[in-house]
């Protein structure tokens, strides 16, 4: 689809990027090519998304189109005008969410809403018939003298589309509207966007990390490191897998996760992963299933390709062979199988009135990955907390590795690992200080700590960058320079906290595979992700939301637990929404 | 003003982040601290706490041969307020009590006083505790000038003179005829008061808005940045004029300052030094973007050189040179002095005109640098 080479000023498209190049150049630092010669455009009354990766240059690329950032190259033509020129006229005619929805947090709902009504110079006429709809359409009704800041992310994410809409733009731009929102919130957003695009003949761009959502779309733009690996309609792009995609089953004694790692790393296989206690396997030449080792795979059927399968194609198309995803512990940990090596009971947390965590119970054995799962402020990061000790429990008990976090919290650190949702590491150090350091840190002197550092590195691929900064890593090695400083001490229990936001979905699979290998070595992992899918990965897991455990088990009986009449399998999402929207249904009539 | 579909008014646009900003301001209880409480606090602390004046001096005297001269010296000392004398039998003793923070000066009268005194050239010893520098050189100025009057009494009385340098009394004196530092202190806490809410909480809000990505959501509205930049101004304007409200009355009421010039150009002057704060406050935010940075550099470029170079507590005239130079840099030296002439003196034109033309220069100068590197772009 490429555009006309001369657009006129009512050009019908109201979006044209040509050749669109943006380089970044932080002081001291090398160069980043944030958008490399992006060329795209989208049509009148469509919704358009950016699709790929943290890092893909989606924001910036909206950026430049709001005028918001100057591009280096190229040229962007938004309603006609050439908006890095003159930004003004395209301000009056957007309507424009960042990814920080733009909020006031001190302002109430109804301050904010006045507020962008005033800027876009609406007056009152008309707002007394466009707040109500607003109101109406978001839900927010209710919470108009509420402070912005006291909402919750969904709700926070419909104020900042409700803040654009005040006056009806001629283009809506949307910056990962969905990102870190949960499920339930998502899907509301998207109704009400496609609704928008539907009824108003809105023309909507907006960018998402989540593959799943590009089916939500009219027409898609792949994007990975700044360039697009393909533009399309989400059937377009999902038949690039046609006749690739395999659904494979393992026998009864491997878990699909293993069978996920052992595929993936097949040559010929472009994507694995697991999938209601199967594995979905995308393979280079269509018609041809994976080759594999008898042993595991018991059967393997084609099925429909998805929008992430085509996207996968394009994307390993791209980027190359599949990093090295094994790791090979020098000393497994000892102890009984079987046994709970985390146990948590009736465990409480309370900030002020506000209470975080609800008495939540739960036990790990040991090799086990549990998944912690919920929306942004379900309560998982402060279970997390109180499990590797940074903060205390209001009540309940807590043992790690047998020791009671009450009294023995130095004693319990010595067994865990623990990767921080942030990284957490020295930037400015590089990435042999980091893991000496941190080697440092956990006891370890002299031979032992050479020979774990040494082992660090090999096992993580972290040699040829050793020299380097971390605070300069692309974000897949940072990710496995945290992994490593945190199991530089042999730990028996590994705690995850979001370790694979921002990660591009290569990377995830890599990290996925190291857990499996750990886990078989008999690592405890405990995890919590917002990637729904990602439960797939876990034995058991605990689905969290307003700081109580709503269910929790094996994936495949969470999904049993909203699967309907029609014979359709639920995904991990629609799982999580059913359970979410059942547990809030009764708290509702139990109010009532 | 290009058109667009609905471009909407821009004083409506401006109210509307006006009202915005005020709202902001109510609801953050830190600003209500630097606007309101702060001035009132500096006011006390600086009226109260921080004094420069000699009171109950403890001094120690030591008379080696009494006489009707040293008798008279003696008392002219323990008649003023200034000094409490210990009297004292020896300068062994009195060294041991000046060790001991007993007294801070020991004024010493030789045996021959009073026969050298008839001569015309008696000496007298002072001694004072100088690890004080400041109470040092006032007990020493204040013991000279206790001398000299009871001397010129005692001149007057058909007595000769002894021996005593001149004393030069410092020239605030002259305005200052109570000789309270209060007087010449609580002028400068308007200084510090605007320097806080003018330079300091504008460079904050405007960091704030960096860090939690509402410019970047305000950017892409038909919003211009003229009305973003008025609309910080404003309430902050209007709040730095509370702080000037609030501290002279608070000096009228608590300390009895006197305000020898008038108000409309105490207002005048004033605005024009808040302008200038604005404007630093503006520049240093729209370069940093970073609460931390903006805060410190706004700290270092304005509070500080507002303390120390601005001639409030330090005189600018008996600062070295060179530094004399650099003070003429801050705009807090000129409403120092505007501020000292305003309140002590009254409108003497011929002081405060050129002060007042210095401020607004600096004041359009950094208006111009803020309007220019405000642009409706993040990167």
């Amino acid at each position: 689809m490429s555009p006309p080479a001369e657009a006129p000023p009512d050009a019908p498209r109201p979006v044209h990027v040509k050749a669109a190049r943006k380089v970044f150049r932080p002081a001291g630092r090398d160069p980043v090519v944030a958008v490399d010669g992006v060329s795209f455009s989208a049509p009148r009354s469509t919704l358009t998304a950016l699709v790929g990766p943290d890092g893909g240059g989606k924001t910036t690329l909206l950026r430049m189109m709001a005028g918001l950032v100057a591009p280096d190259g190229g040229s962007i033509r938004i309603l006609g005008f050439d908006v890095a020129a003159d930004p003004q006229p395209v301000h009056e005619r957007i309507g424009y969410m960042p990814q920080k929805f733009g909020l006031y947090e001190d302002l109430t709902v109804g301050q904010n809403m006045a507020l962008y009504a005033d800027l876009h110079g609406v007056d009152r006429d008309a707002r007394a018939t466009v707040f109500p709809r607003l109101l109406k359409m978001t839900d927010l009704g209710p919470f108009t003298g509420r402070l912005a800041g006291a909402l919750s992310g969904g709700m926070k994410q419909k104020l900042g589309l409700a803040c654009t809409l005040v006056r009806s733009p001629e283009l809506l731009l949307l910056d990962e509207p969905t990102v870190g929102v949960d499920p339930l919130s998502r899907r509301e957003l998207w109704a009400i966007v496609r609704q928008l695009v539907g009824e108003s003949g809105l023309t909507v761009v907006v960018s998402t990390s989540y593959l799943d959502e590009a089916a939500f779309c009219d027409h898609t733009v792949a994007l990975h490191q700044g360039r697009v690996l393909a533009e399309g309609t989400p059937a377009e792009i999902t038949a690039r897998a046609a006749g690739r995609v395999f659904v494979a089953t393992s026998g009864p004694a491997t878990p699909a996760r293993q069978l996920q790692a052992h595929l993936f790393q097949q040559p010929g296989v472009v994507d694995a992963v697991p999938e209601a206690g199967q594995v979905r396997v995308v393979v280079e030449q269509p018609g041809l299933p994976p080759r594999a080792d008898d042993a595991l795979v018991v059967a393997c059927t084609p099925t429909a390709p998805r929008y992430e399968d085509g996207f996968m194609v394009l994307f390993r198309a791209a980027v190359g062979d599949a990093p090295a995803a094994s790791i090979d512990l020098t000393r497994r940990p000892d102890g009984p199988a079987e046994l709970p090596v985390v146990e948590v009971s009736d465990l409480v947390r309370r900030f002020g009135d506000f209470v975080a965590v609800n008495h939540v119970s739960f036990a790990v054995r040991r090799g086990e990955i549990f998944g912690l799962l919920g929306p942004n402020g379900a309560g998982k990061s402060t279970t997390f907390r109180m499990l590797c000790g940074l903060i205390p429990a209001s009540g309940g008990t807590l043992r790690v590795a047998g020791a009671d976090l009450r009294n023995a919290r130095a004693e319990a650190r010595q067994r865990l690992g623990y990767v921080a949702q942030k990284f957490s590491l020295y930037g400015d150090l590089s990435v042999h200080e980091n893991l000496d350091f941190f080697a440092s840190a956990y006891g370890l002197r002299g031979k032992a700590k050479r020979a774990r550092i040494a082992w660090a590195k090999a096992q993580f691929e972290l040699e040829a960058v050793a020299r380097v900064p971390s605070g300069q890593l692309p974000g897949g090695y940072k990710q496995r320079l945290a992994m490593a400083a945190a199991l530089l001490h042999e730990p028996g229990i590994l705690f995850l906290d979001e370790a694979t936001s921002g990660a591009d979905p290569l990377a995830r699979r890599a990290f996925w595979g190291r857990i499996t290998h750990l886990a078989e070595q008999g690592v405890t992992v405990i995890v919590t992700t917002h990637f729904m899918e990602e439960a797939e990965y876990c034995d058991r897991i605990i689905i969290m939301d307003g700081g109580s455990a709503l269910a929790m088990g094996p994936p495949a009986e969470i999904r049993a637990q909203a699967r309907s009449g029609d014979g359709h399998e639920p995904t991990m999402e629609d799982a999580f929404i059913a359970i979410v929207e059942a547990a809030r249904q009764v708290a509702r009539e139990a109010a009532a | 003003m290009s058109s667009g579909p609905t471009p909407g008014s821009s004083l409506r646009r401006l109210l509307a982040l006006t009202r915005k900003e005020t709202w902001q301001i109510l609801r953050d209880p830190s600003a209500i601290a630097i606007g309101v409480v702060l001035p009132l606090l500096m006011l006390i602390l600086f009226g109260y706490g921080l004094s420069f004046d000699i009171r109950n001096l403890p001094v120690a005297v030591v008379v080696e041969q009494a006489s009707d001269e040293t008798t008279s010296a003696e008392a002219a000392l323990r008649l003023s307020r200034y000094f409490v004398v210990h009297p004292t039998r020896t300068m062994a003793d009195a060294q041991r009590r000046l060790a001991a923070h007993e007294v801070n000066a020991i004024l010493r009268f030789p045996p021959d006083f009073a026969r050298d005194l008839a001569r015309g050239e008696a000496t007298l010893q002072l001694v004072v505790n100088a690890s004080e520098a400041n109470t040092a050189r006032m007990a020493a100025a204040y013991v000279r000038g206790a001398i000299s009057t009871w001397q010129a009494r005692d001149a007057h009385d058909g007595h000769p003179a002894p021996e005593i340098p001149n004393v030069t009394l410092e020239q605030r004196l002259w305005f200052n005829e109570a000789n309270r530092s209060q007087w010449f202190l609580v002028p400068g806490v308007i200084v510090l008061v605007m320097t806080l809410i003018g330079a300091l909480l504008t460079s904050l809000v405007i960091a704030r808005e960096w860090e939690r990505g509402t410019f970047e959501a305000l950017f892409a509205t038909p919003v211009r940045r003229g009305e973003i930049l008025l609309s910080k101004i404003i309430p902050y304007f209007a709040m730095g004029m509370l702080g000037l409200a609030l501290s002279v009355v608070g000096s009228q009421v608590l300390f009895g300052v006197p305000l020898r010039g008038s108000l409309w150009l105490l207002v005048l002057v004033s605005s024009l030094y808040l302008l200038v704060a604005l404007g630093i406050g503006l520049v240093i935010s729209t370069k940093t973007r970073s609460q931390f940075l903006a805060n410190q550099i706004t700290f270092l470029v304005t509070f500080l050189p507002a303390t120390m170079l601005s001639g409030f507590i330090f005189d600018i005239r008996s600062m070295p040179v060179a530094l004399q130079f650099i003070t003429q840099v801050f705009p807090a030296r000129y409403f120092v002095s505007s501020l000292q002439t305003l309140f002590l003196v009254g409108d003497v034109w011929a002081l405060v005109l050129p002060d007042a033309a210095v401020l607004a220069a600096m004041a359009a100068v950094l208006m111009g640098i803020a309007y220019r590197s405000t642009h409706k772009r993040i990167a």
